[in-house]
């Protein structure tokens, strides 16, 4: 324990020392990596995306499994990749979800290339080793199923944003967005009530099987997740709760603090500028995003990335900024998560009683030799 | 012992004062965090609560000196944008707003006065200069565009001469007319050749983003849906458009057909703009989206 207790110290110390994260290493490429590092940079439709979870599994036993947290409306499963070194303990979580909005491509790129590059480095990187040690990553690589592949249709499908399921009540739209259907303010600000609406919340909070699916693992494991991230594009921005204009999350300074820190990350890595604030500060306001929903049920730190584009290519961004972009929103998230996780694992506390055990060890140890 | 003992305990407390894991954030660029109008002070207990503190406040009016990273100043600079593409855009110059500086608004009469200083890039070149822009939105009910003034430093600089003189020269007198689809595609692909079409459709579009443009909305061209070249009147080339404008408020991807001219000494002319129905009825219709 007095090892235990020493080596808090010693951790604390290399902290303060490193600085790499692990999301520029120059690795030297195998062949079996290059054809890896051609697939992070292009799109993949759905089968391939689930084909992929599948080959993560495969090659990764003993750190990633999967799980189905529920089906979309026409009956697709909705599947998370679950990422960490496998512990007795009940373990802290973060949680990341990419393709709410169909046409947001880059956004489950994204999610790929955030688990082919914990994966990548967790035995040689120190933090992302440690903190896959304390932590698991929840990961869907796409929310929204059903539209994603409607989106692949064909070229004047694109550009399609929210679920298929049909309208109700003579309404002969489809889809409903599904960040605006969660039970966070729902129905109060920036959505319509018109199904043909872009911004239509449904018939009512969670009408939507999608949002609903994430409403109940949330549920399950509210009290561990120690952040929320949730991945769209495009904007070049990072969202802090809450879409109504006159409510204020508890920490708000702390978020802001957080995602400036952030987007400095960010920034440092191709000289990307990223907005950081509210959503009715520097976008605009609405109710009933995942976001909302995850800092109020308790998650502190609930952001929502914006990624590239500013508006030239919008959401058809080409492959050759797939790469980019997602480095640079490896390190923001990198920056979030690492803060979300030395909070509980460095924290006051935890010093002070690992200071308090070796003093009174060591005054035992001293009053044992002096009689 | 004892007096040991205290001390031992006292000094790595005071030591170790900070409560939590604090974040540096350097020299960031300051959005104002501290002075947030809604936020409510923080507790002392970092622990978190589930609960929403309702804050009660007046509606923040956009008037005075705008915060540069927040909506209003945003959506003016990108009509100013709009407006330099419509007086210096071409195949080969299309400009975009790099950055927000400053920025004020003020009710003039019935109508906004928004002032900036803006930082915009010319995207083929990746020239960037400073600009200073005036914009008056009208009030009232009339749907009329917002009127823009501004002036440039070193936007400008690239020599665009050469290469619109050979385009010109090649698509003139051409007997084949030129066309093409989905510029750019669904994964961001477009044919080289096809580049200085894709420049010139958005520049024609910043025509109508302009005059669309009010404090409510934001445009972007998302796509070149397709595009036919028509025969050169009056030494003009000339265009049917049609293209897809993204609306970030409203979400909406709108369709325009557009009647677009242009030549080296005349620049980028929109003769005929028609809005295209949006497809409510249809389950996966052609070239339009819900």
């Amino acid at each position: 324990m007095m090892l235990g207790l020493g080596s808090v110290g010693l951790v604390l110390l290399s902290l303060a020392v490193q600085s790499g994260h692990g999301a520029q290493d120059s690795a030297v490429w195998s062949r079996e990596e290059t054809t890896e590092r051609n697939y992070y940079t292009r799109y993949h439709n759905m089968s391939e995306i689930t084909a992929w979870m599948e080959q993560m599994k495969r090659e990764n036993p003993d750190v990633v499994s999967s799980m189905v947290y529920g089906q979309t409306y026409e009956r697709r499963n909705i599947t998370l990749l679950k990422i960490g070194l496998s512990s007795t303990g009940r373990k802290k979580a973060i949680w990341m979800d990419c393709g709410i909005h169909a046409r947001e491509w880059i956004a489950p790129a994204f999610c790929q290339y955030f688990v082919k590059e914990i994966l990548r480095t967790y035995k040689t990187d120190t933090k992302v080793n440690e903190m896959m040690k304390n932590l698991d990553f929840y990961i869907t690589p796409v929310l929204n199923v059903d539209g994603y592949i409607y989106s692949w249709h064909n070229e004047s499908t694109r550009l399609w944003r929210k679920s298929r399921s049909p309208g109700t009540g003579g309404c002969t739209c489809y889809g409903t967005d599904l960040n605006r259907n969660f039970y966070a303010n729902w129905g109060m600000v920036g959505v319509s009530t018109d199904c043909c609406n872009l911004f239509y919340c449904g018939t009512k909070a969670l009408s939507e099987s999608e949002a609903w699916a994430v409403t109940d693992m949330l549920g399950k494991m509210r009290e561990d997740i120690l952040a929320f991230l949730t991945i769209h594009s495009y904007g070049q921005q990072l969202l802090v709760p809450y879409g109504h204009p006159n409510i204020s999350a508890p920490n708000h300074d702390e978020l802001m603090e957080v995602g400036l820190g952030a987007a400095k990350a960010i920034k440092a890595v191709h000289r990307m500028d990223y907005t950081v604030g509210t959503s009715p500060d520097i976008l605009y306001p609405f109710s009933g995003s995942s976001q909302d929903f995850g800092r109020l049920i308790g998650i502190p730190l609930s952001f929502t990335f914006e990624l590239r584009d500013k508006g030239k290519h919008g959401f058809e961004l080409p492959e050759d900024q797939i790469q980019p972009t997602c480095e640079e929103a490896y390190a923001g998230a990198h920056h979030i998560i690492t803060y979300a996780h030395d909070k509980v694992f460095y924290s006051y506390a935890a010093t002070v009683t690992a200071t308090l055990w070796t003093t009174l060890l060591a005054a035992w140890v001293s009053s044992a030799i002096l009689l | 012992m004892d007096w040991t003992l205290l001390i031992l305990l006292v000094v790595p407390t005071l030591v170790h004062g900070n409560s939590t894991v604090t974040v540096r954030t350097g020299s960031g660029p300051p959005v104002g965090s501290d002075q947030h109008p809604n936020s409510v002070p923080l507790s002392e207990d970092t622990q978190t609560t589930t609960e929403v503190r309702e804050v009660v406040v007046e509606e923040v009016m956009t008037t005075g000196v705008l915060n540069p990273s927040h909506y209003p100043a945003r959506r003016a600079a990108t009509v100013v944008q709009h407006y330099l593409n419509t007086r210096y855009g071409s195949p080969y110059r299309w400009i975009f707003l790099s950055k927000v500086h400053s920025g004020s608004a003020e009710d003039v009469a019935e109508m906004r006065k928004y002032q900036l200083e803006l930082t915009m890039q010319e995207t083929i070149s990746n020239v960037s200069g400073q600009c200073s822009a005036e914009l008056l939105f009208p009030g009232g009910e009339g749907q009329s565009a917002p009127q823009v003034q501004a002036s440039c430093e070193g936007l400008l600089q690239s020599n665009t001469t050469a290469q619109e003189e050979a385009f010109y020269q090649q698509h003139r007198a051409s007997n084949n007319m030129v066309s093409g689809t989905d510029i750019p595609d669904s994964y961001g692909h477009m044919e080289p050749n096809m580049k200085p079409f894709w420049h010139l459709g958005g520049v024609a579009s910043s025509f109508i983003m302009l005059r669309e443009s009010n404090e409510s909305t934001l445009y972007n061209m998302a796509q070149v849906a397709n595009f036919t070249q028509l025969e050169t009147e009056k030494d003009q080339l000339r265009f049917n458009y049609h293209v897809l404008l993204h609306e970030m408020i409203s979400q909406e991807i709108i369709h325009w057909k557009l009647l677009v001219t242009w030549s080296p000494e005349q620049g980028v002319k929109v003769l005929q703009s028609e809005l295209q129905p949006k497809c409510h009825d249809c389950e996966a219709p052609p070239n339009t989206t819900n």
